[in-house]
């Protein structure tokens, strides 16, 4: 399977996450994959190195699943991580993506966590058109690459 | 599963390096880290126990340049080698558009290369991906051994064990010393790049 993010789709999407920041007071929201790939960003991120926290946002989520397994949940849907000054709220939304929220003491969880619930739905409907099988490229015969 | 990102105009793709438990993975993206500059890479980003074993995963976010006029990021990722990190393994295999193949040269390691070339073309078919279709470069690493103590199969016979069937293109390297390493690269870069250029010419037609 094949992503691929088209102008709208970001339009579409950083609309959504821009309406976290502006009614939260987070940092900054990123969009990422499961598979740890980066699809977009909003807020102030200029000085993280969001790539490698893209990847390590997914193993997290993967690794956390294996815990609930043995649980008997299916997976954790949300993690929280407390630090002194900032903190990380990820939260997944279908089975594809998981919005990852930072934020400081400016705000608060509960204030957090009702914006990202407040767009989880569109957001959802959104990024349907993106994940779907119908944007699968299809196959080329190999002699027209030449 | 390559992200091409028309906003940008950047694609992403994700090689991810596989082999047997210190057959030299990590050693392999720390000689790339070490050697790329500056402005090419990201940080290092490594999860391992004390004993110089990799845990989940190491990570290595670089920058390949434009085809056509799109930035190629290629992000490498290694997998824990131990036969009892399996649920590991698959997880970094996640959206895979390329592998490498280390093998361990070394003649004790003879069937844990082949377990672990099995392994990997098992855990691709659980993600419905076939390892006779993935872009695959398979390596010899630790030639750097030949002559000394050290026992190593001659490399006609790991030729045999792990390539006679899948046909790759095969380096023989020293990931330690550095050499074969970025040939390496280069190799499965070419490869992935190839797969999702293809991709981008149709979709650059239908999209724009």
């Amino acid at each position: 399977m094949n992503i691929i993010i088209t102008k709208e789709d970001l339009k579409k999407i950083n609309f959504f996450l821009d309406k976290v920041v502006s009614s939260s007071l987070a940092h900054s929201v990123l969009l990422i994959d499961r598979s740890g790939q980066l699809i977009a960003q909003y807020g102030n991120t200029l000085d993280i190195d969001i790539v490698s926290l893209s990847a390590l946002t997914a193993a997290n989520f993967g690794a956390t699943a294996e815990i609930a397994k043995i649980l008997g949940e299916e997976e954790f849907t949300l993690l929280f991580h407390k630090g002194k000054n900032e903190n990380v709220y990820f939260t997944a939304i279908g089975e594809h993506v998981i919005i990852v929220t930072l934020f400081d003491d400016k705000t608060s969880l509960g204030l957090i966590r009702l914006r990202i619930n407040q767009i989880t739905d569109e957001l959802s409907n959104a990024l349907v058109s993106i994940f779907e099988e119908k944007k699968e490229i299809p196959v080329l015969k190999p002699q027209r690459l030449l | 599963m390559p992200f091409i990102n028309f906003s940008k105009d950047e694609i992403q793709c994700k090689i991810v390096y596989y082999g047997a438990g210190f057959c030299g993975k990590t050693t392999n993206l720390q000689y790339v880290f070490a050697q790329m500059g500056e402005d090419t890479k990201g940080k290092m980003v490594s999860i391992d126990t004390r004993g110089d074993r990799t845990l989940f995963f190491d990570f290595l976010s670089l920058n390949l340049g434009k085809i056509r006029g799109f930035d190629v990021r290629v992000q490498l990722y290694t997998v824990p080698g131990q036969v009892h990190y399996d649920a590991t393994r698959k997880l970094v295999l996640k959206g895979v558009d390329g592998v490498v193949f280390v093998a361990d040269s070394l003649k004790v390691q003879r069937k844990k290369n082949i377990e672990s070339l099995i392994n990997l073309a098992k855990n691709l078919a659980e993600k419905g991906v076939s390892i006779r279709t993935i872009p695959l470069v398979i390596q010899y690493n630790k030639r750097d051994l030949d002559g000394t103590d050290s026992e190593l199969l001659p490399l006609e016979i790991l030729e045999k064990d792990l390539n006679s069937m899948l046909k790759v293109p095969s380096v023989s390297a020293s990931a330690l010393k550095g050499a074969g390493v970025f040939e390496t690269l280069r190799e499965i870069s070419k490869l992935v790049v190839k797969d999702v250029s293809r991709k981008i010419m149709l979709v650059d037609q239908q999209l724009r």
